[in-house]
């Protein structure tokens, strides 16, 4: 039995010998231990093909929609089994930001942040869709933007302001961690930069677990990082030592280039 | 360079002859179109749209002083009317179901023998549903009906709903479907609420087209509607329609103006509705 390789106090999230198999005795990912830290940011980085979005995607258990796919061990959110959950429940506890953005085109910017509770059945009050919708954009940095366009389809925006409306939507159902599949892999340096300054906020008064192929970036905004290969966790530390003074040989292979 | 002039000389003749047989494809469109306009525009008035089929007394009276023929289809317009939208309220919402499945659980045993079924249901000849149709409906009801007449066109219907679903929804991301999941939403809510909605436009071409294309079905109807002289709104009689009448007035010499007139209403609503489906289909794309 492995443990964990750092000790993080008060942690949101626990994965404990967490293995991701597609198919029978192939496993995507395996054995990992890791709990991760309240209000920080993790990042978690590897090569393509290292398991790293198979594993984000285990924790708002994505993976349903794939019929084969079979997640052992356990995942705990605060203190939860969320494998044991109903899958529904699970993801409006964990929201998420996917690679490309991808806001619903029938709906206009408003409908859009609203769009959780909309599809979820609950019923708000105008005054209580005002606020959320304003506090959400406001905290995503989208507000002064398209305050007198509210009503307009939110694929009018661009690339960027698209992400931020996702990420918009993901927080207004006020999730305990936010789950980011390489948010800023479709969207030009400037949005980049404007969605890891929003991440660094968001921080504040959420826990962000973000994929990311990027190293610079995980470097720039997390606090904590994973580096994953061939399924099995490599190395987990905080952003600081794993950049300066990796343990493992293939972390500083990987960090120096040597492959990715 | 000799070889080269000749090639040249090919390449152009070959262009040529595909713009000549392509431009001979909308011959027979626009033959058809002048010819019933020619034949048919006089025909077509006010009591055209208001009264029904005349009686061939009345007709033979009409021609043998040289007037146009009184009376019009009001009968036929109403039968297909009341027929294809009792059809489309069977096959809709039928048919956006099974497509739903379709484009859902592409792979399934199932579904395979479900596309099966609708491309043969396609393929079946109009009449074999027609007698189908009689034997279900007409046979246990126990009289022609409008609705027997529907419920053929709704089969006719159902393969093209299925399939231009299916088709429509396929093309959508599946990042579209992910992003609602993630929200935390019920499959059925992501499929109701995000999934047909942004499918919209393709849905509704589809529609249009599947009732364009059953709006000139005869053979079906003439095993099932029968056909009626009077104005009918009940829907367990037997009911006129456009095709039926055009097929009626065939069979009766004194009648025969009224083919032109009635066909060129047909032509050109199957038409119309073509083209907004064509029109819609553009608007709607899918990004």
């Amino acid at each position: 039995m492995k443990e964990e390789m750092i000790n993080i106090q008060d942690p949101i999230l626990q994965l404990k010998d967490v293995s991701i198999s597609y198919s029978p005795g192939k496993n995507a990912v395996k054995n990992i231990y890791a709990d991760i830290a309240k209000n920080k940011i993790t990042a978690i980085m590897g090569p393509s093909g290292c398991g790293k979005s198979t594993l984000l995607r285990a924790i708002n258990r994505m993976h349903e929609l794939y019929p084969d796919i079979k997640i052992m061990g356990e995942i705990l959110l605060d203190g939860k089994n969320i494998l044991k959950m109903n899958p529904m429940e699970v993801r409006r506890m964990a929201g998420m930001v996917f690679q490309r953005p991808n806001p619903f085109p029938t709906m206009s910017i408003f409908d859009n942040v609203i769009a959780g509770y909309k599809l979820n059945g609950i019923s708000l009050s105008k005054s209580e869709k005002e606020e959320i919708v304003e506090r959400c954009l406001t905290n995503v940095g989208l507000w002064n933007e398209v305050k007198d366009s509210l009503y307009k389809k939110g694929t009018f925006l661009s690339g960027g302001q698209q992400q931020r409306l996702c990420i918009a939507r993901a927080l207004a159902l006020k999730p305990d961690v936010l789950l980011m599949d390489e948010p800023t892999s479709a969207l030009d340096p400037i949005a980049t930069n404007r969605i890891e300054e929003l991440l660094l906020d968001l921080k504040q008064e959420f826990t962000i677990v973000i994929v990311t192929h990027n190293m610079s970036q995980a470097a720039r905004i997390s606090d904590y990082s994973m580096f994953m290969y061939l399924g099995e966790l490599v190395e987990y530390d905080t952003t600081q030592t794993m950049f300066t003074n990796p343990k493992d040989k293939r972390t500083n292979e990987y960090l120096s280039g040597q492959f990715g | 360079m000799n070889n080269l002039t000749y090639r040249t000389f090919k390449d152009k003749l070959f262009f040529y002859l595909i713009c000549t047989l392509a431009s001979l494809t909308v011959v027979p469109l626009f033959a058809i179109i002048w010819e019933l306009i020619q034949k048919g525009y006089k025909q077509i008035n006010w009591s055209f749209f208001t009264e029904t089929a005349p009686s061939t007394l009345d007709a033979m009276l009409a021609r043998s002083t040289g007037d146009i023929i009184p009376g019009g289809i009001a009968n036929g317009i109403l039968g297909t009317l009341l027929m294809v939208i009792i059809a489309a309220i069977i096959a809709i919402p039928t048919g956006i179901l099974v497509g739903i499945h379709l484009s859902e659980h592409p792979k399934t045993k199932f579904s395979n023998i479900t596309r099966f079924i609708t491309d043969l249901i396609q393929g079946s000849p109009s009449i074999v549903i027609g007698i189908i149709a009689y034997t279900w409906v007409v046979k246990p009801l126990g009289s022609y009906s409008a609705f027997a007449g529907s419920v053929s066109l709704a089969i006719m219907m159902l393969p093209l709903i299925v399939r231009s679903t299916e088709e429509t929804l396929k093309m959508l991301p599946g990042s579209l479907k992910e992003a609602g999941l993630a929200l935390g939403a019920s499959y059925t809510s992501v499929v109701l609420k995000i999934l047909l909605p942004s499918a919209f436009g393709g849905l509704f071409t589809g529609i249009l087209l599947a009732i364009s294309r059953v709006m000139g079905e005869t053979a079906p109807l003439m095993l099932t509607a029968l056909g009626s002289t009077a104005i009918n709104w009940d829907v367990l009689e037997p009911s006129s329609a456009v095709p039926l009448l055009i097929w009626e007035f065939y069979n009766d010499p004194n009648l025969i103006d009224m083919i032109w007139s009635s066909s060129l209403f047909l032509l050109l609503l199957v038409l119309t509705l073509n083209l907004i489906a064509k029109r819609i289909a553009r608007k709607w794309k899918i990004q």
